[in-house]
């Protein structure tokens, strides 16, 4: 009846399913003794390398959260592991070995480059081990190849907040924009679904920048822009290159002249924060503004400008609201981070209710949210620091717009060739 | 006398290898697969070794050539679909080609030329990764999962890495101790001597500098197979000096040094990010201390303290 000579590869799925066996029984045992055992969370975060100040803000945020609700949940404490990914994609990859492997974590938390989240999706796609990107913003990771254990808590794609942006600016009057925007795929999917909206619309992009990350001088392309006889301007700028760029659009003169909009990483506290009148009256789009007068928006901005002295960036506030989005999770299944199925599935059927953007928050089939965005521009504090304020909500905007998913997928992701134009 | 006791040293030496390459599998898995990156690296040392050790010219590409491999087995398997034994002998393959291209246009140069000439040729290749994004993708590089499609443990993944990599270090001990190797240390050691007579040094060194690649690429096919992901970063310069430093920790011109280098680099950086995020000062800081200490490397020194010993021993 049985077969009693085994061949290699039933030999070799035996042993390992004996293998697998024993490694989970061990942990089950442990479970079983001692319930109490704290929740591990890897954080990854680029502390050093070309985005590290974006990475100290991402802890920053990440810890006040947890330090609010004393570092336990559920009757649980809390264990918070930080490695620093370098803002590079291997270095992230490795650490993300480390902290699944030898650091037993639950889960994994963080990433700001899209490189390094690419990477370590990847790794935990093989792992299964649940990981939680509130800033990886690479479209595909919810849409065409969505890894069902990578969940954008609190995060938002690339394209999402560029097309309410593009409706505005139809609505203002602009016929013609062009953009200008880094070089790499972050920037292609913000211009793309600005660039698909506004032409659907019936307005033009007629002409599109992509310079290279890093770029010190921008006087050629702003020549280019100030003769492009365009309506407005679309810069889609991170880090030192979007202080660089909105700082020689002012002295340029083409400040007030041209009206200018940006990604929200454009104008982000990290970018704004330590600049003056430059900055002033750029229009952008995002789910969170820290300018606006909703209660709960309010109250944790003075808690965050309380704690580390500074107004909350894009990074801050999203890990904040991502820990408390897998807090409220873990709330509702009582602690269980075991039971990686069950954990994933309330994460997404978790509402966030009392998140600082004040208006409840729940995840598309797709796990990204869909969110109440905000049309806002830069404007001066009573005190004389920058501030994005709201100034037009478009209610429910999710990754898709007001798309069918099953028919937006099948337009290729959007890239420098493809930008939601076809033919 | 002195026979039987290298005999006996040999025979420990390789004992205490099988017993140290044994070891990480006791270990938890996390340290298998920093094993595993340490045997991947030190075949790329010791192919920056062929050249800078036996050939006496210093290059500064290999990063890349061992980043082109890599690239090529994750496209031909992750987008193309083939199958990965085909997609590792076409990537060692590039790497190979890319080598020979590279050789063909660097050889006539010597000395800091050379370095200089192979490190603009490197930064092309990162260039090229980072701007063909259709091919590359980009910045966010290519993924794959070719060690879940191998079925492979990290364990067992270990075990096969350190088989391919001692036949490849046979296969380089045997390629620099050949009468072709013997003409490369003459041609480091007198390339105006070699040439007059009779023997053609740019053929020779095109030679050297496409096996050398070849190793290189051999090193980037097991990476692809046990990282499952490439971006720009792994063809970058840094990834060339990492190679270069690890060739130089355990000592240029020995071979085996690129065992002892690679895992100080790995191990260290290892260790130490995990205390502090200032690990480069650190590692940094060692180089210092072993450059002052040892300028002929961890495994140089040791041969020179142990000639030391053996007063009676002469050199050949």
């Amino acid at each position: 009846m049985t077969k009693l000579t085994t061949d290699r590869r039933s030999f070799l799925k035996t042993s390992t399913a004996f293998a697998a066996a024993g490694m989970v029984s061990m942990p089950a045992i442990v479970r079983a003794q001692g319930a109490a055992r704290p929740i591990k969370i890897g954080l990854l975060a680029p502390l050093t390398g070309v985005i590290a100040a974006g990475g100290r803000e991402l802890v920053e945020g990440f810890e006040m959260y947890w330090e609010q609700v004393n570092k336990e949940v559920a009757g649980r404490k809390v264990e918070i592991v930080i490695e620093d990914d370098a803002s590079n994609p291997d270095t992230a990859l490795q650490k993300a070995r480390r902290l699944v492997e030898q650091g037993n974590v639950d889960f994994l938390f963080g990433n700001i480059l899209a490189n390094t989240g690419l990477a370590v999706a990847n790794y935990v796609k093989g792992t299964g081990t649940p990981y939680f990107i509130p800033v990886i913003a690479a479209d595909d990771l919810t849409q065409r190849t969505r890894i069902p254990n990578v969940i954008r808590v609190a995060g938002y794609t690339a394209s999402q907040m560029s097309r309410p942006l593009a409706d505005w600016a139809y609505k203002q009057g602009y016929r013609k924009v062009a953009t200008i925007s880094q070089d790499y795929t972050f920037g292609h999917e913000q211009c793309g679904g600005f660039l698909q909206m506004f032409t659907e619309l019936g307005g033009a992009v007629t002409q599109q920048f992509w310079h290279p990350l890093n770029t010190a001088d921008f006087s050629p392309y702003l020549g280019q822009l100030a003769n492009a006889g365009v309506d407005a301007v679309f810069a889609m700028e991170t880090g030192a290159d979007a202080t660089r760029f909105i700082q020689q659009w002012a002295s340029f003169g083409l400040k007030g002249r041209i009206p200018l909009m940006g990604a929200m990483n454009a104008t982000d506290q990290s970018v704004i924060r330590t600049m003056k009148d430059e900055a002033e009256g750029i229009v952008s789009c995002a789910h969170f503004a820290e300018g606006s007068k909703e209660p709960a928006t309010v109250k944790f901005v003075a808690d965050y400008e309380k704690r580390y002295g500074k107004l909350p960036s894009i990074y801050g506030f999203s890990h904040y609201s991502g820990a408390m989005w897998v807090a409220e999770a873990l709330k509702t299944i009582n602690g269980k981070v075991e039971d990686r199925e069950l954990f994933l599935k309330t994460v997404l059927a978790t509402e966030l209710k009392d998140s600082p953007l004040g208006s409840t928050v729940k995840f598309d089939a797709y796990t990204n949210p869909i969110y109440d965005a905000s049309i806002r521009k830069v404007e001066k504090r009573a005190d004389g620091k920058l501030w994005n304020v709201p100034i037009q909500f478009y209610p429910q905007v999710s990754q898709f717009w007001k798309y069918d998913p099953e028919t937006y997928l099948k337009q290729p992701p959007y890239s420098r060739t493809f930008q939601g134009k076809t033919g | 006398m002195t026979s039987k006791t290298s005999t006996t040293l040999r025979i420990l030496a390789g004992l205490a290898a099988l017993v140290l390459v044994a070891a990480p599998l006791a270990m938890p898995t996390y340290y298998v697969s920093v094993a595993t990156q340490i045997l991947i690296f030190a075949v790329l040392a010791m192919s920056v070794d062929v050249l800078a050790g036996f050939t006496g010219r210093t290059p500064l590409c290999h990063g890349a050539i061992f980043g082109t491999s890599t690239y090529v087995v994750l496209y031909t398997a992750t987008v193309m679909h083939m199958p990965l034994p085909l997609a590792m002998l076409l990537g060692v393959l590039a790497a190979t080609v890319l080598a020979l291209v590279f050789g063909l246009l660097a050889v006539r140069t010597s000395g800091v030329y050379f370095l200089l000439l192979t490190l603009a040729l490197g930064l092309i290749v990162w260039g090229i990764c980072l701007r063909w994004t259709e091919v590359t993708g980009g910045e966010n590089g290519l993924r794959g999962q070719l060690r879940a499609g191998l079925m492979l443990s990290t364990r067992e993944l270990y075990v096969a890495v350190a088989v391919v990599v001692a036949l490849v270090t046979f296969a380089m001990w045997r390629f620099v101790h050949s009468p072709f190797g013997l003409t490369l240390r003459g041609i480091r050691d007198g390339e105006s001597r070699m040439a007059s007579l009779g023997y053609n040094v740019p053929l020779h060194l095109t030679i050297a500098f496409t096996a050398s690649g070849f190793f290189a690429g051999i090193a980037g096919a097991l990476y692809a197979v046990f990282n499952d992901f490439v971006s720009p970063s792994t063809v970058q310069l840094s990834q060339s000096v990492a190679g270069l430093l690890m060739a130089i920790v355990g000592g240029v011109g020995t071979l085996f040094g690129a065992f002892v280098g690679s895992f100080i680099i790995i191990a260290l950086e290892q260790a130490v990010s995990s205390v502090t995020e200032r690990w480069l000062m650190v590692l940094g800081l060692t180089f210092i201390v072993i450059m002052i200490f040892a300028p002929e490397g961890v495994i140089g020194k040791a041969r020179l303290l142990m000639a030391g010993r053996g007063q009676s021993k002469t050199k050949p």
